[in-house]
């Protein structure tokens, strides 16, 4: 069991209060992760990762186990605390103000 | 008896403005969607309960919302922008070419006849439709396709497409305008779209009367008359009166012919309205006067409308999308500010009051006359 940590404004889009605990066909990696996201809460498709390239929106960051995940491999294996349940996977919105 | 809702979008959600057909007491809703640009709100003509709302955050991107209660509850529909084909290049503020990126929706324009039919338009500017209610969108790629996009540009708010008008006469043919690339009409249905720009003069083009590249702000028609065109561009407040294919400038004597709205009263199809903005930098109204110009004759002959609209220290923008009127008699207009007052005239503009008044910026207003 993934644990996937949103931002507010996507939980509320999403219509949870707390983090969304994801079951991850074989092996967890950021795009695989996130496919499973969107499958169980379709109306983030698009908010979180580019429609067309699939790309991370440019405003989001991936942190996991106290590192920056952003700029990894999609298809890297996320770390093992993250697989366990252990820890979760954070969606987290950059600081930008507004 | 008549009711008048009101659809504000601001750049921290959205909230609905009501009253019964009297128009002097108003309840203003929550915030839905809180935090979120709205940048436009509207409902169908022919199903009035169902309303969309562009949804949109530099963090999140893009979504469509739909309601078929009011405004009570929504749920988000589709949120894909595909360009058809190769996107290709537009002009960049420096003059350089640029790739064609969506950035979001400006504009939705339910259909005249179907509920289910809604037409957005976008930055970077092109024509989207839906057919299902806003699940799927496509783009009529004809208007990028026109040949003369390497020539537009984006204006201070981006390359957007801003105004959507169908014409209620002929379901073929629909107006639209761009900032800043001008006016177009379709008159197959969106498959092929021509400039209708002729007349337009811009000093900040090389060629100021060039085909395409004008910064058009805004266009409004009257439904009975719909030949009659009345832009507000990003100088000039001109008036077609053969559905675009040339236009005269009707500033006459309004203090700065720069400003963003204009509309037309919904019984008067020759009297428009104005709010005048000074200049193209600093937004804000003339003598820090928040003052509506209305003309009675089509334009060239305008009156400041001034009653209960503050006339001193008052430096906030009207936005384009944000004038709006409704149809009973006698004719509501309204108009919301950056500074967040969504400001109503019952009596066709001779006084004014606020309907509310401490709201986020807001970017867009829509009225529903309901029965």
């Amino acid at each position: 069991m993934i644990r996937v940590w949103l931002p507010g404004h996507l939980r509320t889009l999403a219509r949870v209060d707390s983090e969304v605990h994801l079951e991850v066909q074989g092996q967890a990696t950021q795009r695989s992760v996130l496919d499973a996201l969107e499958a169980k809460y379709p109306m983030l498709k698009g908010t979180i990762r580019d429609h067309v390239t699939g790309k991370r929106r440019s405003f989001l960051r991936f942190f996991a186990c106290q590192e920056d995940l952003s700029h990894a491999s999609p298809d890297a294996p996320l770390p093992d605390a993250v697989v366990s349940g252990e820890e979760p996977f954070l969606v987290v919105g950059a600081i930008a103000g507004g | 008896m008549s009711k008048v809702r009101v659809l504000v979008g601001t750049r921290k959600g959205a909230f609905i403005l009501t009253s019964d057909g009297k128009r002097e007491r108003w309840s203003v809703s929550e915030p839905h969607f809180a935090g979120w640009e709205i940048y436009h709100m509207k409902g169908s003509p022919v199903d009035p309960n169902r309303l969309y709302a562009s949804q949109s955050s530099g963090w999140f991107g893009q979504l469509i919302q739909r309601s078929n209660d009011g405004g009570e509850t929504w749920e988000p529909v589709g949120n894909q922008f595909a360009y058809e084909g190769i996107p290709g290049t537009h002009q960049w503020y420096d003059g350089t070419q640029h790739p064609w990126e969506f950035k979001r929706v400006w504009h939705l324009e339910p259909s005249l006849t179907d509920p289910d039919t809604v037409f957005a338009g976008v930055e970077d500017a092109a024509f989207f439709r839906s057919t299902d209610g806003g699940r799927n969108w496509q783009e009529l790629p004809g208007l990028r396709g026109h040949g003369s996009g390497p020539r537009w540009q984006p204006g201070a708010g981006g390359m957007c497409l801003h105004t959507i008008l169908p014409d209620p006469t002929n379901p073929e043919r629909i107006f639209i305008a761009i900032s800043a690339a001008g006016a177009f009409r379709t008159d197959d249905a969106g498959q092929t779209w021509k400039p209708i720009n002729q007349g337009l003069h811009s000093e900040s083009i090389p060629d100021p009367a060039a085909d395409v590249g004008h910064c058009v702000h805004r266009i409004a028609l009257h439904t009975s008359r719909p030949n009659v065109l009345f832009m507000q561009k990003h100088w000039d407040v001109m008036r077609s009166d053969d559905a675009g294919d040339s236009w005269h400038e009707i500033s006459g004597n309004l203090p700065t012919d720069f400003g963003f709205v204009i509309d037309v009263h919904a019984n008067q199809p020759e009297t428009i309205y104005v709010v005048p903005i000074k200049s193209d930098s600093e937004h804000f109204p003339p003598e820090g006067k928040l003052r509506v110009y209305r003309s009675r004759t089509g334009g060239n002959e305008w009156e400041a409308l001034t009653q209960g609209l503050p006339q001193s220290n008052c430096y906030v923008n009207v936005l384009r999308d944000a004038m709006a009127v409704d149809s009973l008699d006698e004719c509501g207009v309204y108009f919301g500010t950056t500074g967040g007052q969504v400001y109503a005239s019952r009596d066709a503009g001779d006084n004014w009051a606020p309907i509310v008044r401490d709201l986020p910026a807001v970017l867009s207003v829509e009225v529903q006359t309901l029965e």
